[in-house]
């Protein structure tokens, strides 16, 4: 098994990849493109669970390392890694492919090569930005991220084709390409100076040799970063375009739009490469957090559609991560993390309930909804369980993340600690004000006139798993906490370590000899 | 340490039951649903029995330590149970009262749709329930704390068809969390100054340092106290409990009266620790108990759904409890807990007995003579009218004299509290037997061909005129049941009775000294309730900080110090109770038609009061509206469509081109797709290679 431990990571990488091109050759004929997807998802989260078995706890940085020389000049190096931050995003990316799969399965009947090569090359896509650790590579699989992205909202959005549509796509595009073509030139800033892309390198560097930028320009250099990782999380005022993608994307694209991918960067590139200046920025972070937590819920509260309620919700969700991470806590960041695999797993969840309902009554009016509970009630009951977990329930998954940024954002400061905690009760406000229109009370016209089909046995197979998670991440998170504070205590304001450079050092060191 | 105690199991079997009916029960006969229920629901009571008979050989506090639930490298909380005297009261009530509702509920709802949910969902809150008492950190009992606000949710919106019920439930959802609010500002405030949420080490802590006095134990303290009034239905958080009564009867004998909201006094009196160091907390908890108990018991007076009386009685009683914590005469306080869960349970199941039989009609106005026909019902509920209203030697007898004689000689409390304590005794008596005449006693003015949805006689009585609302025809008892009003089933009159003798006895485990008894209940308790030492009152303490002399905590008067005084108490709530019944008396039984002519002749308090003093109303425009206004029109309509729209629109505008070739690209060829993204690409590869590279040259250099 350990000869496997090397090579791994490319493999990982390069599944999905080898998927997509097959997929797009593929003749389409019954459900074999649908099969061939499913059966390289599967394969692909098969392999990401190599990582966890085999992850060795007692070692800070990072694991079943590839580091060789790509491009000569510049230098660009294939630098793929692990670390205790990074390990469980790498598992979720895996795990959630095989259910946008079979979320995806009836919904999408036209142009399907095109529909699961792209989600394909996006999953490659995803699954680079968390293991590259040379920045140009990071950089081409995050702009790779990008682009499936948008063509998948434009072609198979609510009402393919529709203005609508591809108004969404280029909200998206240009909400996040805007941002990355100045991340780019932060990161090529930085490669004047320092004369490598290589993450460790750069850390290295940036604090062995604290004279190589003035202050300013790092200070610009660090915001181009932040910006652009802001904008895909994202962190209020940043979001407006997320609404308009969660309504129009299909389910599968929905999923992974948002934050995991933003919130990861942040920490590892942004509180990873620039130690100080993110620490200036945190109390404006801090606020931004909280700020999107209350405005998220509030706007959630009075929205009509439920797609867009996600969306906002989503946005109150995710912005107690962001909260975490600027505290600098060793109990913010766990939380942050954690509440990012969690956030990702029950808002997926959410969003494959919300297709399944539209697949059955073709809206997301919640005016229209009525009495479905009655209808169809294992859809109600797992959408009541999911609602559970996203509104932070003790002993479902999302409790853990919320009390431990809340706990560590109210001990960095009194006031915003305790408004975001206020989201606690908003949440569960615009939540439970949703189910009760659309699943309780007597049945609605529509619901009553359509026939009542509960969940197929597709929809038990996306579903349970992440219901099961869901109760298992709340009951035993210590499993995945533990990876994860191995992974991000450099990167916090630990009692032992205060002096955060000093910190950094001493992990960067040995991490430096093992390439 | 693990003896073969585990306590674990008490919890958990309950969440066997759950997940066994959760997941079989759809397609289960009912009657292998309720055995599943039922034997989950017994196993625990026996468990407890058997901790009961080795109690005495335990070392206590009694630890049971698992796995870490949350874990990180400066903060754990785990999965910790503790067995000490409180814990072992509060779990023989809760398995004890709760085992019979699953008794109870077997013959209750046994022609109700979704049988097996309800099981389930009751299973569900005993398992959050018994985690909750036996918790030995802060945390788990949150998980408690919220499980049983969610169970409790479910149960309320069991008729989920009913618009009125899911949002009933919603509303104490919703409440609940704004109380939960303060119990986890409370616990990072503990984390912060503490480093834990154990209870043992946090009270270990203030033990060690008798200089600790207020500051942030008063803040912690009073966080927890928003806490409690939200889970105990306290001003100002009570307003969900009334609307609870949606939920079937025996739920709200189980989770709205004997248990759940109980659990408020419950935690203040796990931590009083914090409490005794708070003055000016528990001052705040003895005000608003009495607030609570003397305005929930003037409420009860005009409520004519009966459930809904009840829900006030509760309310109030869980205001004497909170009075006695504030007192700091925390055995008092579980004493009550106690007796209540008794009486309070019995009223309920009774009420539900009563609702049967008539058909699911819970207005009273519609009731009366009803004793001829339920006799069983009505024997046990006389029990617990006269146990409620405290007339001696029923069990609430004992339980409210040793809260307002502890109320009248603690710093805290004194002659004005006592004072707001034996009037509503008064006022509890009377709302009580008015209920009882209303229900047992007259002529029956049900309409039995239509026990639906009754038609009231015209002229019946004036205060329907007043509430507006009035029919709760509660679910499918709204079926008649076709052969008139008939006793219960056997399944319900037993618990009837066994609860019955217990709120006839229940009281005579403390019998205080002054009345000859030996003041068992207190002693047993004692070691748990008294602890780091009985606190100054608010004005001597803050006496001493302004003068700086060193912090008095005086010691407790003795017990036996003064029994003339303790019987005069004792005698003046009698009293109290006495006038009450005969009110009541006079007003529903010799006089019927003078009740109408007071409501005319006071039309504005009367009106007030029928309307609960407008505070839902209140609650709604000045809270709710506003939110929603702010959030649709302000946040949504102005900031998020308005302002960050708008700046994407300018954005998109300004970039029309970029759009047009968008467009145009979106073909729908995947080939011409790749083509453009090689395109992209390459571009990009090519301005880094000599576009930037000159530059990057330069900078190196």
């Amino acid at each position: 098994m350990a000869s496997i431990d090397h090579s791994v990571l490319t493999w990982i990488l390069l599944l999905p990849a080898f998927g997509a091109v097959v997929a797009a050759l593929l003749p389409e004929r019954g459900k074999l493109v649908q099969s061939w997807t499913l059966l390289i998802a599967l394969a692909t989260f098969g392999l990401t669970l190599h990582l966890p078995a085999h992850f060795d706890y007692s070692h800070g940085g990072f694991q079943f390392e590839i580091n060789r020389l790509w491009i000569v000049s510049p230098p660009i190096r294939y630098h793929l890694g692990v670390d205790g931050l990074s390990v469980w995003l790498v598992v979720l990316t895996g795990f959630l492919a095989p259910i946008g799969v079979l979320a995806s399965w009836r919904v999408i009947d036209t142009r399907i090569k095109e529909f699961y090569s792209l989600f394909l090359l996006q999953q490659t896509a995803m699954l680079g930005v968390f293991l590259a650790l040379d920045l140009m590579v990071y950089y081409a699989f995050w702009e790779l991220s990008l682009v499936p992205m948008a063509i998948l909202i434009a072609m198979f959005g609510r009402d393919p084709g529709s203005r609508t549509s591809s108004r969404a796509a280029i909200k998206f595009f240009l909400y996040t390409f805007i941002p990355s073509a100045l991340f780019l030139v932060g990161i090529l800033a930085l490669y004047a100076r320092t004369g490598t892309f290589d993450y460790v390198e750069l850390k290295a560097a940036l604090i062995q040799n604290p004279t190589l930028f003035s202050p300013p320009a790092l200070w610009v250099i660090s915001l181009s970063f932040l910006v652009a990782f802001a904008v895909k999380v994202p962190v209020f005022p940043l979001h407006g375009w997320l609404g308009d993608v969660f309504s129009e994307a299909p389910t599968a694209m929905a999923m992974v739009v948002a934050g995991k991918l933003g919130l990861y960067s942040l920490i590892r590139f942004h509180i990873g490469l620039f130690p100080f200046e993110s620490r200036r920025v945190a109390h404006w972070m801090i606020m931004l957090a909280v700020l999107g937590i209350l405005y998220g819920a509030l706007v959630a509260l009075v929205q009509n559609d439920l797609k867009r309620l996600l969306a906002f919700g989503t946005v109150s969700s995710l912005s107690f991560c962001t909260l975490g991470i600027y505290t600098f806590a060793i109990n913010g960041l766990d939380g942050a993390v954690f509440h990012i695999l969690s956030e990702s797993i029950t808002g997926g969840a959410l969003l494959v309930l919300l297709g399944v309902m539209y697949e059955r009554y073709g809206t997301y009016d919640i005016e229209r909804y009525g009495g479905l509970a009655a209808r169809t009630p294992q859809l109600a009951t797992l959408f009541v369980v999911t609602m559970l977990a996203l509104i932070g329930l003790p002993i479902l998954n999302g409790f853990v993340g919320e009390f431990l940024t809340l706990s560590s954002g109210f001990a960095t400061s009194h006031l915003w600690g305790a408004l975001g905690t206020v989201g606690v009760i908003l949440s569960a406000a615009y939540m439970l004000w949703m189910v009760q229109r659309v699943f309780y009370g007597p049945e609605s016209p529509l619901v009553h006139r359509s026939p009542a089909h509960d969940l197929a046995p597709r929809e038990h197979l996306a579903l349970w798993p992440m219901a099961v998670l869901m109760v298992i991440m709340g009951v035993f998170s210590p499993y995945w906490i533990r990876a994860i504070d191995r992974g991000v205590h450099s990167l916090s304001n630990t009692p032992a370590l205060n002096h955060p450079g000093a910190a950094l050092l001493s992990s960067q060191s040995h991490e430096g000899e093992a390439q | 340490m693990n003896d073969g105690l585990h306590l674990w199991l008490i919890p958990v079997l309950p969440l066997v039951g759950f997940v066994l009916n959760g997941l079989l029960g759809r397609r289960s006969p009912k009657a292998l649903v309720s055995t599943i229920a039922l034997v989950f629901s017994a196993a625990p009571f026996l468990l407890v029995l058997h901790v009961y008979t080795s109690f005495s050989a335990l070392s206590l506090p009694y630890i049971e330590r698992h796995t870490s639930w949350i874990a990180t490298s400066t903060f754990h909380a785990d999965f910790a149970f503790a067995l000490d005297q409180l814990t072992l009261v509060m779990l023989l009530v809760v398995t004890g009262v709760g085992f019979l509702i699953h008794i109870y509920s077997v013959g209750y709802m046994a022609h109700e749709e979704g049988y097996w949910r309800f099981f389930a969902y009751l299973n569900l809150f005993m398992f959050f329930m018994l985690t909750l008492v036996l918790a030995e950190n802060f945390l788990l009992m949150f998980v408690g704390w919220e499980g049983v606000g969610l169970a409790s949710y479910l149960l309320i919106g069991f008729y989920f068809k009913k618009h009125s019920a899911v949002r009933a439930g919603m509303k104490a959802f919703v409440v609940n969390r704004i109380g939960d609010f303060g119990f986890l500002l409370a616990m990072f405030l503990l984390i912060i100054h503490f480093g834990t949420l154990s209870f043992i080490e946090v009270g270990s802590q203030i033990a060690q340092h008798p200089d600790w006095h207020g500051g942030v134990l008063t803040a912690i303290a009073l966080l927890l106290v928003l806490g409690a009034t939200g889970k105990s239905a306290q001003i100002p958080l009570y307003v969900w409990l009334p609307d609870a009564m949606e939920g079937p009867t025996p739920v709200s004998a189980l989770i709205h009266a004997a248990t759940m909201v109980t659990a408020g006094v419950y935690m203040v009196v796990r931590t009083h620790a914090l409490f005794d160091r708070a003055p000016l907390a528990l001052s705040v908890v003895a005000v608003i108990g009495a607030a609570t108990a003397f305005f929930a018991a003037t409420v009860g007076i005009l409520q004519t759904d009966i459930k809904r009386v009840l829900a006030y009685s509760t309310i109030s009683q869980l205001g004497y409890m909170f009075l006695a914590c504030g007192a700091a005469a925390y055995s008092a306080a579980i004493f009550h807990l106690v007796t209540h869960a008794f009486f309070k349970a019995l009223l309920f199941l009774a009420a539900g007995s009563v609702i049967h039989a008539v058909g699911g009609e819970q207005d009273m106005r519609l009731m009366g003579g009803l004793r001829r026909y339920i006799p069983v019902t009505f024997w046990t509920m006389t029990m617990a009218v006269f146990a409620i209203s405290a007339f001696p030697p029923f069990a609430g007898f004992f339980s409210k004299d040793a809260i307002l004689a502890e109320v009248f000689r603690s710093p805290n409390g004194g002659p004005l509290l006592w004072t707001v304590g034996i009037v509503t005794a008064a006022i509890t008596s009377f709302y009580m037997f008015r209920l009882w005449y209303m229900t047992f006693f007259g002529h029956l003015r049900l309409q039995r061909e239509t026990t639906h949805h009754v038609t009231l006689p015209v002229g019946l009585d004036d205060e329907l005129l007043a509430t507006g609302h009035s029919t709760n025809g509660q679910h499918a008892h709204g079926q008649p049941h076709g052969h008139g009003i008939h006793e219960s089933p056997r399944s319900m009159l037993i618990p009837l009775v066994l609860l019955a003798v217990l709120s006839v006895a229940g009281g005579w485990i403390g019998i205080p000294h002054s009345l000859g008894g030996s003041d068992r209940f207190a002693r047993f308790l004692d070691p748990v309730t008294h602890g780091t030492g009985v606190p100054a009152s608010f004005e001597q303490v803050s006496i001493a900080m302004r003068t700086g002399a060193p912090i008095p905590t005086t010691e407790p008067p003795s017990k036996l110090e003064d029994p003339q005084t303790e019987r005069m108490l004792s005698g003046c709530s009698v009293l109290a109770a006495l006038l009450g019944l005969l009110l009541a008396d006079t007003l529903y039984r010799r006089k019927p038609q003078l009740p109408a002519r007071m409501a005319a002749g006071s039309r504005a308090i009367y009106g007030l009061v029928v309307n609960k003093y407008w505070i839902d109303e209140i609650y709604g425009f000045l809270i709710v509206k506003p939110l929603l206004i702010i959030s649709r029109y302000i946040l949504w309509g102005g900031v998020d469509r308005g302002i960050i729209g708008g700046g994407g629109r300018v954005l998109a505008g300004g970039t029309q081109g970029v759009g047009a070739v968008l467009r145009r690209i979106q073909s729908g060829n995947i080939r011409s797709y790749a083509g453009w993204l090689a395109i992209g690409a390459a571009a990009i590869l090519l301005l880094a290679f000599f576009g930037f590279g000159a530059h990057i040259h330069m900078g190196v250099r």
